[in-house]
């Protein structure tokens, strides 16, 4: 389970994360949405530990991430893995060297066994023959496929998702929507995604949760948050441009 | 009264934003020093770097330091001549360039080239969030990232300084015998004669400093590159100017502190 409690953050005056407070269910997908530059990128930071809060705390399976020292930190890590919304795929490398990363600097493996295993994961996202190629070399949604590979190599438990659908033409990101359903619902593992696709929201969502002026204003299911009555949350998903949002309401 | 309080307050922005930079820096050299003696050590990753910044330097290297050696004896021909002193030449291009031009010259150049490009690499591996796929990864960017840069750094700024050496007498050789017809024995005798242990040591030691330099400098910049491609060219540009008067402060500073050591 992730506990998030009274987190803050500010960059210089611009408060971001005020008092933020969710709890994210072991085998739940939740999605978290709210508009550009809210601050889900920064929240989803928090909770696998790149940022650290200015006060507040986020438990991961019981421990406090925000407290610990840099070696615990990174055994809490291997519980996770990320897509990124570029990929940030690293460029120097191939796409097979990537997908196996984690397993090249942490698992004593040999090669045969982590190309099984890379050829594994690129299968499971729909690809195939694109080992030897270089990130540079591939369209976005590969990158996408690739990154998602790479986030699945070494079994996590926790999946994070930052805007997986973001740049993408709709069939694309409907494969990738679906990608993350079945992966969800093949490797039983916990699921946070954050975007601003309500599409996407609808389609993965075990439970929505809205981030606006820097808290968590709504939490539900998809249904109960298409069916929601709280203006604020209204006007995001149905992308009004007049609404209390705008006004600063 | 305006100006005089706008002009105090730029200059204490300026102080801030100094000893800012100054702090950070200081962290970072202490995270590298480390992070160098703990492993993992990526032996193979350090021989990739060495490759890139030590042999693709070679071909640059040796056309300045050749030039710099044909310059050398031309300008000391004037001075010498007058005084029939013409065989001294040979000297004083090889204790010029073992003492002085050869580490000076050679960190110049790999800074411009080697030290560019790291943080041009390293900057947009930051603004591409790929430092921080490192990190959720488990895997610390400064051991995966900045160690093996600095040990291939050493490694290549000493040899290729010892290289800039000899094809900078080279150089010396050619101007001195086929246009001062300076005698071939005499030329020789007179290059390595003077020169003593000392002379290469201190040379290399001033090397294996501005090897440390240019590491960190391009290493940090990189690291603090910001808002896209923008921001990783001010990195990149920031890098070679303080390189490059590091190299030259440093210089300055170890070259009294030798000449008053060695008295």
């Amino acid at each position: 389970m992730i506990e998030i409690i009274n987190l803050c953050k500010n960059f210089g005056d611009h408060v971001v994360l005020n008092n933020l407070n969710l709890t994210i269910n072991t085998g739940e997908t939740t999605v978290i949405i709210g508009r550009s530059g809210c601050g889900k990128s920064v929240l989803l930071k928090h909770i696998i530990g790149i940022l650290k809060p200015d006060s507040g705390q986020a438990f991961i399976d019981g421990k406090d991430i925000t407290k610990l020292a840099d070696r615990a930190v990174n055994a809490i890590r291997m519980k996770f893995g990320m897509l990124f919304q570029g990929a940030a795929l690293f460029d120097s490398l191939s796409v097979w060297e990537n997908v196996a990363f984690g397993m090249l600097e942490h698992a004593r493996k040999q090669k045969e066994e982590v190309m099984d295993r890379v050829v594994e994961c690129l299968n499971i996202v729909g690809l195939s023959g694109v080992e030897e190629l270089k990130p540079a070399e591939l369209s976005g949604g590969m990158r996408k496929r690739v990154g998602l590979a790479r986030a699945i190599c070494m079994k996590p438990e926790i999946i994070l998702y930052d805007e997986p659908t973001t740049g993408l033409d709709p069939i694309m990101a409907d494969a990738i929507n679906t990608l993350i359903r079945e992966l969800h619902d093949k490797l039983k593992v916990t699921s946070v995604a954050v975007t601003h696709d309500m599409i996407s929201a609808y389609k993965i969502a075990d439970k929505i949760a809205m981030l606006y002026d820097g808290r968590i204003v709504a939490v539900g299911t998809p249904e109960e948050i298409k069916n929601t009555r709280d203006p604020v949350v209204k006007q995001f998903i149905h992308g009004e441009a007049r609404g209390p949002i705008t006004r600063g309401g | 009264m305006l100006n005089i309080k706008n002009g105090l307050q730029i200059l204490g922005e300026k102080a801030i934003e100094f000893i800012r930079y100054m702090g950070s820096l200081g962290i970072f050299m202490g995270k590298v020093g480390f992070w160098l003696f703990h492993p993992p050590f990526r032996l193979r990753q350090i021989f990739r770097q060495a490759e890139k910044i030590g042999v693709s330097s070679l071909p640059i290297v040796s056309l300045i330091s050749l030039f710099t050696g044909m310059v050398l004896a031309l300008q000391s021909a004037y001075q010498m001549q007058k005084i029939q002193a013409e065989m001294y030449i040979a000297s004083l291009v090889a204790l010029s360039m073992v003492r002085e031009l050869g580490p000076v010259l050679t960190a110049l150049v790999v800074a411009g080239r080697c030290g560019a490009a790291i943080t041009a690499e390293i900057g947009t591996m930051k603004v591409t969030e790929q430092i921080d796929a490192l990190e959720t990864m488990a895997t610390n960017p400064i051991n995966y990232l900045v160690t093996p840069r600095f040990w291939a750094l050493l490694i290549s700024l000493i040899a290729l300084t010892i290289y800039a050496n000899f094809i900078g007498m080279v150089g010396g050789y050619i101007v001195g015998v086929y246009k001062l017809r300076i005698p071939h024995h005499m030329y020789i005798k007179m290059t390595f004669e003077p020169l003593k242990h000392s002379d290469l040591r201190n040379g290399l030691y001033k090397s294996m400093v501005f090897a440390v330099v240019i590491c960190i400098i391009s290493c940090f910049e990189g690291m603090r590159a910001q808002e896209g491609a923008e921001g990783v060219g001010k990195a990149t540009t920031s890098c070679v100017v303080r390189s490059f008067v590091l190299i030259i402060a440093c210089d300055c500073l170890l070259t009294a502190f030798m000449y008053f050591i060695g008295r």
